[in-house]
């Protein structure tokens, strides 16, 4: 994949279309009005990390009023409310557009070896449709708060008081951007790979967005209808949901995880897609078992859409959906297994490197491991009957969404972070953050299993005296956590100050984003590449092709 | 039509991010079907909310379906059809790059929407006068029969009222491409526009021939 004549480097002499894209136009109004994805991603990337440093300090509260029993530092009420926009904002706001929307933009086309992606108006659409819909969301939270949960269960949600219409809409807008976002990559995948690229020549990394484009285009819009239905029910009472009424609130909890299990595949896909490119990357080995990874996204994606029920094994639905759903949910280990010991066996008399990008990825695998072993304990009906509700389930999904999904993201973000900004970061200050996330999230997390078997429900204020020694091992993990976050906030920013010094291809890696400059030009490559040979050809000295 | 006609059209609503025209009108339809995709998931959705309502509550949807009229219901899905046959008409002309004939077709298409929209302004202004409303609007007391028909009434106000903002947007895309053709925007090297918002009215269309009976014919 490596025959592109590109120049390494922009030159004293560059005319208009050898401006790199940070600087081709300036102030704000450039940004704000650009159509150029890498522009937008990194607008994405900017609005998303905002998000997740307010559903940190959320989590940080959270964790810090359940230092004692009874009430440490807010009320029982306030604190239903934290949790809610704990969860709300970090689902909707910060994971799913996370990968997607901010890191892909960026670098789906370019790995693509395209212009831009396939709708570029859409594209910046989409990205004004989020702040909208993340503008909505504040005021739903300054403007009395939600203290449903981040599920909105009916029929509670359809009852209590606060912002719940506010927010159920905010959630409704978001929706679109996703749906926009995932038409635009399914298109730029089909149509805008460059001159010789087939299926099986994309960097896997495609592959995973694909089938994360498939789940956001296909399962989002019956969010979106659930979600109306709950505003109409919140002020018709058109009785749906409600039993009072004759209505099935179990009809609701069918409607939104129809939604919402194939969203956390949406969380999960984009994480996978960024480790099948690190760990050769690292590792300077062909990745093992391409078409075999490849499937296994599309498979996930697949049956995703079949295994919603297992969220309601408690919920009345009958005992033979449950054994159903709960046998599907078990078939999500096999294409997920794959993934893995392929990564696994990819290291294997590889060169591997520590930088900090596989440091997360070694950290995924593991956290990953656990999250996703975890999830077949919950998936088996008899034992899930115990554990519903308990910690045990908060820490299985933080396990799967922070211990893969963001810790795959921040490896992404220390990956191409040189590519986006061309500036290199403090590779020493990047190990010590890494590790302390690591060490932080276990300390956090590991305790809420141990807790959850023995009982601890989840969502409540207060606990049982015997529980506050794994409470509190989770606060401090938190506070790990917090300062692993503090010191990579640090070490980015300052690299930002730098003048620029990221070289093309600081990593040595195959796939096409790293053949032109740090940062690219605005149209990507100066000359439409030609594809030679595949995205991992390792074994071949860099810069020859197949065909050399 | 000249091979250099084709160029200047080529060249003039060619993105700069596509290779050729042809690239181009396909990732558009790409996009395009896409979109459609969602749209039937989210009516999709209301669509298995009513079917499931209608297996609990079957006398409520009898009895709640008999206060319809179902023949301006047919009425609206006989000037939704023609709208359908004016607005393929349309595409073939900008296809063969008769404006005049693009341009009156599309206007039937706009006629015929409107044409909805004003029976469709009737029924539920006489539903409204009887109190015929959704939830706890819905005026039991005076009507009568089972209370879940407020419950029916959720679903054909919910069905029918983002069926009938679908058919706003319509015709606000369809103006545009009126206003376009007319301009002379298309020629038979570029009318994407209208070929896309064609298939959009199509699905506008096809989702209204599966409301029409599902809430009007239930019995």
């Amino acid at each position: 994949m490596a025959d592109i004549i590109t120049s390494p480097h922009i030159s004293g002499h560059a005319d208009h279309h050898d401006v790199d894209y940070l600087h081709d136009g300036k102030g704000l109004k450039s940004w704000l009005t650009t159509v150029d994805h890498k522009r937008i991603g990194i607008m994405y990337l900017w609005a998303i990390l905002f998000m997740f440093f307010l559903g940190g300090v959320f989590a940080m509260m959270i964790r810090l009023e359940l230092l004692t029993p009874k009430q440490t530092i807010m009320s029982a009420e306030t604190y239903n409310k934290v949790f809610t926009l704990h969860g709300a904002i970090m689902v909707f706001l910060f994971i799913i557009p996370s990968v997607p929307a901010a890191l892909a933009n960026f670098v789906l086309p370019l790995m693509l070896g395209a212009k831009d992606v396939a709708f570029p108006k859409l594209n910046l659409f989409s990205w004004y449709i989020y702040m909208v819909g993340a503008l909505i969301a504040i005021t739903a939270m300054v403007t009395g708060g939600v203290d449903t949960g981040w599920t909105f269960y009916t029929p509670y949600s359809t009852t209590t008081d606060g912002s719940v219409a506010l927010m159920t809409f905010a959630v409704f807008v978001l929706g679109f951007s996703s749906i926009l976002t995932g038409v635009n990559f399914v298109a730029t995948i089909h149509k805008l790979r460059a001159p010789g690229m087939g299926w099986f020549d994309m960097p896997l990394f495609c592959w995973g967005i694909y089938a994360t484009a498939l789940i956001q285009v296909l399962a989002t819009p019956v969010l979106a209808i659930t979600l109306l239905l709950l505003l109409m029910e919140r002020t018709f009472g058109i009785g749906i949901f409600d039993p009072k009424l004759g209505g099935d609130p179990v009809l609701f909890q069918h409607f939104f995880w129809f939604y919402s299990h194939p969203a956390v595949y949406i969380m999960i896909l984009p994480g996978m897609a960024i480790i099948s490119e690190i760990i050769p990357t690292f590792s300077q080995k062909t990745i093992f078992g391409y078409r075999a990874i490849a499937f296994s996204s599309v498979a996930i994606a697949l049956v995703s859409f079949i295994v919603w029920g297992h969220h309601m094994f408690t919920s009345g639905q009958s005992q033979l959906a449950s054994a159903i759903f709960s046998f599907i949910t078990f078939f999500v280990a096999v294409p997920s297994a794959i993934k893995t010991f392929n990564w696994i066996v990819t290291m294997y008399k590889g060169s591997v490197a520590f930088n900090a990008p596989m440091l997360y990825a070694l950290s995924f695998l593991l956290l990953f491991g656990i999250g996703g072993l975890t999830g077949i304990f919950l998936g088996a009906v008899s034992v899930d009957i115990h554990l519903h509700d308990t910690y045990f389930v908060v820490a299985h999904f933080h396990y799967v969404m922070m211990g893969s999904t963001v810790i795959a993201f921040l490896g992404g973000l220390h990956y191409w972070w040189p590519k986006m900004f061309g500036r290199m970061y403090s590779e020493s200050a990047a190990r010590v953050a890494c590790a302390l996330v690591f060490i932080g999230f276990n300390a956090t997390f590991l305790p809420q299993f141990v807790l959850g078997s023995r009982g601890m429900p989840r969502r409540y204020y207060n606990y049982l005296p015997e529980f506050q020694f794994l409470h509190q091992a989770s606060t401090v993990g938190s506070w790990i956590l917090g300062l692993g976050f503090l010191i990579m906030a640090g070490y980015l920013f300052a690299s930002l100050r730098k003048k620029m010094d990221a070289p093309a291809n600081p990593w040595h890696s195959r796939t096409l984003e790293w053949q032109t400059s740090s940062p690219p030009i605005t149209h990507n490559f100066h000359e439409v590449p030609s594809v030679g040979g595949g995205p991992y050809d390792y074994y071949r000295p860099m810069g020859q092709g197949r065909n050399d | 039509m000249s091979h250099s006609t084709h160029d200047v059209a080529e060249h003039r609503f060619r993105q700069h991010h596509f290779a050729t025209a042809e690239q181009q009108l396909d990732t558009s339809k790409i996009g395009m079907w896409l979109f459609l995709a969602t749209e039937i998931l989210m009516f999709g959705g209301l669509f298995v909310g009513f079917g499931l309502m209608q297996g609990v509550y079957p006398e409520a949807w009898v009895a709640g379906h008999h206060h319809l009229d179902r023949v301006l219901g047919a009425v609206n899905t006989v000037f939704l059809l023609c709208s359908s046959f004016t607005m393929v008409m349309a595409v073939h002309y900008a296809s063969t790059d008769e404006k005049s004939k693009t341009v009156l077709n599309l206007g039937l298409t706009l006629g015929f929407a409107f044409a909805f929209l004003v029976v469709k302004y009737f029924e539920y202004s006489h539903k409204f006068h009887d109190g015929l409303l959704p939830g706890r609007f819905f005026n039991l007391a005076d009507i009568g029969g089972p209370p879940q028909q407020a419950m029916f009434f959720g679903f054909y106000f919910a069905m029918t009222g983002i069926h009938g903002f679908h058919v706003l947007i319509g015709i606000i895309l369809i103006t545009w491409i009126m206003i376009r053709a007319n301009r002379g925007d298309f020629s038979s090297a570029y009318y994407t526009p209208v070929d896309l918002i064609g298939l959009y009215w199509h699905l506008v269309d096809l989702i209204w021939i599966y409301l029409f009976p599902l809430l009007y014919l239930v019995s």
